[in-house]
């Protein structure tokens, strides 16, 4: 068998120095009424060999399309360096640093991602990672419940704009602990949160989330919105995309004060779309919440001979000490990726990740020129500035384009109507520095001949309503 | 050997409680209790105007490997907090009995402190652990 | 060794890795929504960031460089197979909204890997996205949590979890709303039946169990106590932290439990990547299947899709945006492919193999095992309390000073209940050579407690660091790292416009 490196010799040595007769022996504790007596039913072990060619095939078998989807994954450049590193066995193989002392790499190299992530969202405090941006969410709802214990505020506005996907893992994570979501609805022709949605004498409010920019890539009017929840005593929980975060406002600088908490996902700092993870969510803060911050924590001392020295922190927080009153039950975090996002960051540096997220900005902007000049087609909400990613009204269901356009090699974006029934036939588009000027032609020429083919550019498929 | 003033009165959860001239008892946590925990890192103390019952935990200490909650001996309001702590909570660890106080209670029952240890039944209980 | 901000220089950049040309001026975006200051982060070339952190990571033991014997962490090998075929260019570029009829070779795995760990646990059905234990513990508890509720058993609002207990099962139970009450454990290491029976009632939701149990022994009573909280109407949660010990052997589904969860960074090798990601699928009886989180993956005619909310009413909901640690699930698939059928019991094999004669040894080396009478499961502990009381020298000296001898310490302090324990799992990848050197150095270093006890207590000394000063970290909070006065890397404002507009 693989892996395990016994001889029959060794076997039978070890078995003597045990004191029985054969490894059967050694589970006689089980009782026999339970055990397992037939093989599992499982396929035949395959050589490394056999694996690999299974591997590539259903690897090659998917395609590797040109990327126009986003909607919380996005197709950056990663630098080789970066995951050349990261896939050292000693970052790669090593677990937890629990022993100070025998891994100050992987704890050196947290604290300069609790500097760059803190510093990138202009906050104070960072954690070590959570698993994803949507769960860092949840986790921040939870964090800024328990500051605000004492006052009682249990209910959460957790705007439409924000992620579909990040309210529903919200809901998952929090709902057992008696914490009320409220929705708040959005305005219809620009596609940020609605202030008339806003209730006007709100009770018992322990915070606001506000998505920046919002998951139709939208901008929020985050200084408003953070500075009218703290005249209603409420946390503002800023969920931001780090990569935007190098040109937009980060949740940090928000209104008068700023944000108490900075939540997100991590992916874009390096870490390729693969399905959906591993990546990682971050959480920011403000130093007075830190006791709340749930997850792992690294700290800066120093050793018996006064040499400067890096450690996890605050773990009476944690549930290996606190248990049943710990800040949450996470343990396992997203290390590696966040070792990938550390030298993802060090690569580029303030200047590059500028770079990047003004490149990916300018290829929507093209982006979005050229598709809406497809007849037929038109932006969502041209009128709101956004980032890197918008929605298009589609004069066909988008679910034929995106298989008319798979069929080109092309991913063209991801369905809304799904989460937002109300937008009709839609579909939200993203791309970044890597889409090039052909990438985004070679869209634009396709899309015009898939309409043009259906015949559809005169007869939208949905009412009107602005746009 | 812990310290175990003559004049306190204690838990078996190892508070201590000293009744004020003003009618006002004095709460913190036993040498005995800070000994067993090491170097104290945070303390989290009520609000005062908060309601402890007996035996309710309403307090924490933590130590680096360790996080205890420390109980209300006694019902009662909280008039007082030892704001101090907050940025040094190692008074605990140097002065349990006199700057490491915790809280200060005003006792639903004046009379409570009776039912509580006095120090000699204090010192039986820790030598038997 | 220095920060990566000290190497920082104004105006150096890794040119090559950021787009080309001047930076677009983005002058669609208004004032108010810009960065008022630039990112303080490093300004660094390749070369200085490849150094570093290189440098950097030779400042770690990894399973890779070193014996890694974490109890309970199943430290074990990490086949390179498994981390390049994840790696493949095809998966890594899939976008996870990605259309199925774009996504077959991709659900293809998934749903294999549901089905196998159907079959190793002996659940009615998997479901693959939580991203690590302790989410597969919310999972499953939230799972017993609506199982009740929709049987109108509002009244269930105690989870029974045993003394010994990993720190994430109370937590979880918390997490989901629950209270926690704690089970007694006997003097050989079972659970205390008579206190079981006695905690059990209408108020009980479940419990949950570790099996071999956080002491290294097997719960020999196990249908037992199936019985006695079955009869009592909760249900039985497996923690899938030790299931290497069992593989092939006696499945938790045939045990009675109705959710499980499993680590798949412990028992199928995928790496733990200082300190994760993880995967945590769960499995659950039919009773609970309803209730799995989604999304999961489906299998039709040798089509396969996404299972979402959307055909799955009753579930608990989604635990992340996507679907969970999908490079973790590929990397645990190759895994189990590579073993096959026979590989996977023979796991459980060598694994009991190398604890029973790692345990063996050291007794005779002179150390106490916790539980003398017990069979060592894949794990065992030993307890260092003699040497701590007629010596000075604790369990955290002898872990300080195995680091000197180039072993990782094992688990320590944990489970609370065993005084300066030692909880040692050696894992099937260790050969006997590796596990002798290890015994070697215990005996080692228990002579040198009797007669230089000073060098054990102030060790570790050849590591790059000293022991910590931890009350420090504590007190004196430094998490981030910020610039002296005239240092490099203070955040200068962003470009384009220097002010911002109001809002």
């Amino acid at each position: 068998m693989p892996f395990v490196p016994h001889t029959e010799d060794d076997v039978r040595r070890m078995l003597e120095a045990i004191g029985v007769d054969d490894v059967e022996a050694l589970f006689d504790e089980i009782p026999e009424e339970i055990r397992l007596r037939r093989p599992l039913e499982l396929p035949e072990a395959l050589s490394e060999a056999e694996v690999t060619r299974l591997m590539m095939d259903r690897a090659e078998r998917d395609g590797r399309p040109v990327c126009f989807a986003g909607a919380g994954a996005y197709d950056h450049h990663v630098p080789a360096a970066v995951w050349e590193i990261a896939t050292r066995g000693e970052l790669y193989t090593a677990y937890t640093p629990y022993q100070a002392e025998a891994s100050q790499g992987t704890l050196q190299l947290l604290y300069e991602f609790q500097t760059m992530i803190a510093g990138l969202m202009a906050m104070e405090v960072a954690n070590a990672s959570l698993y994803d941006g949507a769960s860092a969410l949840a986790e921040a709802v939870l964090m800024a419940v328990r500051a605000g214990r004492r006052g009682g505020g249990r209910r959460v506005l957790l705007p439409r704009t924000v992620h579909p996907a990040y309210r529903r893992t919200v809901e998952t994570i929090v709902s057992p602990q008696g914490i009320e979501l409220v929705e708040i609805d959005y305005d219809r022709r620009r596609g940020v949160i609605d202030p008339g949605a806003l209730p006007e004498a709100p009770e018992g409010l322990a915070a606001l989330v506000v998505q920046q920019p919002n998951h139709f890539g939208c901008l929020e009017e985050a200084d408003a919105l953070t500075d009218w929840a703290h005249r209603h005593g409420a946390l503002v929980i800023g969920v931001a995309n780090p990569v935007a975060a190098a040109v937009l406002a980060p949740p940090g600088e928000w209104g008068e004060a700023g944000a108490d908490i900075a939540a997100g996902e991590g992916q874009p700092l390096g870490v390729p779309l693969s399905s959906g993870g591993p990546y990682f969510g971050f959480l920011c803060a403000r130093k007075r919440l830190v006791r709340q911050m749930p997850g792992r924590i690294v700290g800066r001392t120093v050793d018996a001979e006064g040499r400067t020295a890096y450690t996890l922190t605050l773990q009476a927080r944690e549930q290996h000490i606190r248990r049943s009153k710990a800040t949450s039950n996470i343990c396992t975090n997203q290390g590696l990726m966040v070792t990938a996002a550390t030298i993802h960051m060090a690569l580029l540096g303030p200047d590059g990740l500028e770079r990047v997220a003004l490149a990916s900005h300018a290829r929507a902007r093209e982006l979005r020129a050229a598709l809406a000049a497809v007849p037929g087609v038109e932006p969502l909400f041209p009128e709101t500035p956004f980032f890197h990613e918008f929605p298009l009204r589609l004069p066909l269901p988008a679910r034929d384009l995106l298989r008319a356009l798979g069929a080109q090699n092309v991913l063209g974006g991801v369905p809304l109507a799904g989460d937002y029934p109300e937008l009709g036939e839609s579909l939200l588009v993203c791309a970044t520095e890597t889409r090039t000027p052909e990438d985004i032609a070679a869209y634009a020429r396709h899309l015009e001949r898939i309409v043009a083919r259906q015949g559809l550019f005169r007869c939208p498929t949905r009412p009107g309503g602005g746009g | 050997m812990s310290d175990v003033p003559e004049d306190l009165r204690y838990t078996r959860t190892h508070e201590w409680v000293r009744a004020d001239e003003d009618g006002l008892l004095t709460v913190g946590i036993t040498d005995h209790a800070q000994e067993q925990l090491g170097d104290l890192v945070f303390v989290e103390l009520p609000e005062v105007g908060r309601h402890c019952e007996a035996d309710e935990a309403c307090m924490v200490v933590e130590s680096v490997k360790a996080a205890s909650d420390v109980y209300s001996p006694v019902a009662g309001e909280v008039v007082e907090v030892n704001e101090v702590l907050a940025d040094s909570p190692e008074l605990i660890n140097k002065d349990p009995y006199g700057e490491g106080w915790m809280i200060r209670i005003r006792p639903d029952d004046p009379k409570a402190l009776e039912s509580l240890m006095d120090a000699e039944a204090y010192r039986e209980l820790i030598e038997e652990a | 060794m220095e920060l990566i901000f000290e190497r920082s220089r104004p105006g150096r950049a890794a040119r090559a890795q950021a787009p080309r040309g001047a930076p677009p001026a983005a002058d669609d975006i208004p004032q108010r929504f810009r960065r008022r200051r630039r990112a303080p982060l490093p300004e660094c070339s390749e070369p200085d960031v490849v150094r570093h952190y290189t440098r950097l990571s030779q400042r770690n033991f990894s399973i890779d460089t070193h014996f890694y014997p974490l109890g309970s962490c199943t430290m074990k090998h990490n086949p390179r197979a498994a981390n390049r075929l994840a790696m493949l260019p095809g998966f890594l570029a899939r976008h996870p909204l990605a259309p199925e009829d774009m996504s077959q070779g991709f659900l293809a795995c998934l749903w294999e890997l549901q089905e196998m760990l159907k079959e190793v646990t002996g659940m009615a059905a998997v479901s693959l996205t939580p991203a690590a234990g302790a989410q597969g513990e919310f999972a499953g508890v939230a799972m017993i949590r609506a199982y009740h509720r929709e049987r109108g058993e509002t009244e269930r609002t105690e989870i029974l979890v045993p003394d010994a207990a990993h720190g994430t099962n109370p937590a979880t139970a918390t997490m989901c709303g629950f209270t926690v009450r704690e089970i007694p454990t006997d003097a050989e290491g079972d659970i205390d039946l008579a206190a079981l029976r006695e905690a059990v009632g209408p108020r009980t939701a479940g419990l949950m169990l570790t099996n071999p149990s956080t002491l290294g022994v097997f719960e020999r009573r196990i249908t037992e106590i199936a019985a006695i909280v079955h009869e009592a109407g909760g249900l039985l949660y497996y923690d899938g932290a030790n299931l290497n010990a069992i593989l092939g052997k006696v499945r938790p589904g045939d045990m009675g439990f109705d959710v499980v969860h499993v680590n798949l960074h412990k028992t199928f090798a995928t790496p733990h990547g200082g300190g994760g990601p993880g995967a945590g699928p769960v499995g659950v009886s039919e009773r609970l299947e309803p209730y799995l989180p989604v999304p999961m993956v489906a299998e039709e005619g040798g089509e396969y899709r996404w299972v979402t909310e959307a055909e799955r009413p009753r579930t608990i909901g989604r635990l992340s945006a996507f679907a969970g640690n999908a490079g973790v699930l590929l990397r645990a698939y190759v895994y189990m492919r590579l073993l096959g059928r026979e590989g996977m019991a023979r796991v459980a094999d060598h694994a009991t193999l190398n604890a029973n004669y790692l345990l063996a040894r050291l007794r005779e080396a002179g150390f106490t095992p916790a539980y003398p009478n017990r069979r060592a499961s894949h794990e065992f502990i030993i307890t260092l309390r003699r040497e701590a009381k007629e010596l000075g020298v604790t369990a955290m000296d002898f872990a300080k000073r195995l680091l000197d001898h180039g072993f990782h310490a094992p688990t320590t302090y944990f489970p609370l209940l065993v005084p300066e324990c030692f909880l040692i799992e050696p894992t099937e990848t260790e050969s006997p050579e590796t596990l002798d050197a290890f015994v070697e150095a215990m005996r080692a270093i228990l002579e040198e407690a009797r007669t230089r006890p000073e060098v054990v207590r102030t060790a570790p000394h050849t590591l790059p660091v000293r022991r910590l000063d931890e009350v420090r970290a504590a007190r004196e909070l430094d998490l981030v790292w910020r610039p002296q006065e005239g240092e490099a890397g203070g955040g200068a404002p962003a470009s384009g416009d220097r002010e911002r507009l109001g809002a």
